[in-house]
């Protein structure tokens, strides 16, 4: 194979894998992403929020006390901050993809 | 001969049978803060020497010491409130106070335990021999609306100052009388994130995180109130994001100084603890979290917020600046120097030890493991006002 070839079939290769993670999720982090993000929630988020996520300074992050919040709003507080509390913005160290994956588990499960 | 070695040797035999007899003075905990356990560790040789489990939710936990040294209160998280015998290591007792709790500070006297918490707002007197609940002060600083307390620091005469996030306050609580305590409140500023009581015992300090500044309140004449210090000392410039709150507890202060971390802003406050001016600013490369004094107030070090928490940064005091900067591992919490300062150690919880420095040649002496390390506590804080 011409390292031509060899470049088309990856790039047919990465674009067909990008597409079918598309249909399947909204861009979910690859799972050593997701392990880092599990671990800044844990344990930067939860300087203020508690590693157990059961809130201290700031509030608890538990699906329960969630519910009722809409995901995008959650989302936008992790991205932008919220003005006026001593919640920063996040912008700097995720995506806002990843700001949303982040949401969805802690809406239902947030992995230990 | 063959008489006085066999004597020896029989009293040689009765000391290991007997209960060795030891004091306290350099020994101490690690809080490992993911596993619910604590690492008692001896400050002389710089080893651990026993571990103890079950202690809970140990996410932002602290201890303090009875004043013999021997028994450890250690506040964690979940609102567990464990009483530890350092010299038998094990644990004495083991109550939860509460759904939520940040922290505690024990009487000058040394009878009374007092925990504050952030769920329900407000804080508890315990006795520190059997850990019976005295009374509770609630944090209520309008009709029905609880706060979380923050700063909770030991003064004179089994009195203790504190301060309300949510509303604004500080307060001084007498527990003269640990089941009637009286309490004093001060309108104190927008936030108070934390406190500290300086080594004298006289001033209590909130810093404030709604707005540039610290309240301070003088407790020999609290008649006067609280007023404010460093005042504006943001200059309307934009603050940076804070990842995370600094600490503020007595070992701020140092050669007539306080170090006071900034809010939002890469520096440390410099206060003439006299005219409680501010008389200079430091530079350093992050939000400072924990801006420590060595004991003999030659050396401030510091440590940072979320994404700096790698480096240290540490001040030569006469010489104003930044002598020496580095980074002794990932996510340095937390650090605690040996009694009287020649070393230091320090928490690296994403590389799972604690690592000890010598604090004149900044040589690493050595390195202890730990599972996800925060809090270090001697039990030189027995013997000091405000710990």
């Amino acid at each position: 194979m011409s390292a031509n070839n060899l470049f088309f079939s990856r790039f047919f290769l990465a674009t067909a894998a990008i597409g079918c993670a598309g249909l399947a999720f909204s861009a979910e982090p690859d799972p050593a992403r997701q392990k880092e993000l599990v671990h800044l929630v844990r344990q930067d988020c939860g300087s203020c929020h508690g590693m157990t996520l059961k809130g201290g300074l700031g509030p608890a992050l538990l699906p329960e006390t969630l519910h009722d919040k809409p995901a995008e709003g959650l989302a936008a507080t992790i991205y932008y901050g919220r003005p006026g509390t001593p919640m920063p913005p996040w912008k700097a160290f995720m995506s806002e993809a990843e700001a949303a994956w982040i949401v969805d588990k802690l809406m239902t499960e947030f992995p230990k | 001969m063959r008489l006085l070695l066999s004597f020896l040797f029989a009293l040689l035999l009765s000391a290991c049978a007997g209960p060795q007899l030891r004091g306290t003075g350099d020994l101490g905990l690690i809080i490992e803060r993911a596993s619910g356990h604590v690492t008692l560790v001896n400050t002389t040789v710089r080893q651990p020497y026993a571990r103890i489990g079950g202690l809970g939710d140990l996410s932002h936990a602290s201890a303090v010491y009875s004043r013999d040294g021997r028994y450890a209160f250690i506040f964690g998280r979940d609102g567990g409130l464990t009483k530890i015998d350092l010299l038998e290591a094990k644990i004495v007792k083991r109550i939860i106070q509460s759904g939520n709790a940040i922290g505690g500070s024990i009487s000058q006297d040394g009878r009374i335990v007092v925990a504050q918490n952030y769920t329900p707002g407000g804080i508890k007197a315990f006795d520190a021999e059997t850990l019976e609940l005295l009374s509770e002060v609630p944090a209520e600083y309008a009709p029905g609306q609880f706060s979380k307390v923050v700063g909770l620091a030991d003064t004179g005469g089994n009195r203790f100052a504190y301060a309300l996030f949510d509303g604004g306050e500080i307060r001084v609580t007498d527990f003269s009388n640990p089941r009637q305590p009286t309490t004093q409140r001060f309108p104190a500023g927008s936030q108070p994130y934390d406190g500290l009581v300086t080594p004298d015992g006289r001033y209590f300090l909130a810093g404030l995180f709604g707005e540039d500044g610290v309240a301070m309140l003088d407790l020999w004449q609290p008649e006067k109130g609280a007023k404010k210090i460093l005042e504006n000392y943001g200059r309307g410039q934009e603050k940076l994001p804070v990842f995370k709150m600094p600490h503020l507890r007595g070992w701020s202060v140092a050669q007539g100084k306080a170090y006071l971390p900034a809010i939002g802003r890469h520096e440390v406050l410099v206060v003439d603890v006299a005219t409680w001016k501010e008389v200079g600013r430091i530079l350093v490369r992050g939000q400072p979290v924990f801006v420590m004094a060595r004991p003999d107030g030659r050396q401030i070090w510091v440590n940072f917020a979320f994404p700096d928490n790698a480096k240290v940064d540490v001040i030569d005091t006469l010489a104003g600046k930044v002598v020496h900067a580095f980074e002794p591992g990932k996510g340095i919490l937390h650090m605690e120097f040996a009694p009287r300062g020649e070393n230091v150690w320090l928490s690296a919880r994403d590389d799972n030890k604690v690592v000890i420095y010598n604090t004149e040649t900044f040589a690493k002496l050595g390195e202890i493991p730990a599972e996800s390390p925060s809090g270090i506590f001697f039990t030189s804080r027995a013997v000091r006002i405000g710990f």
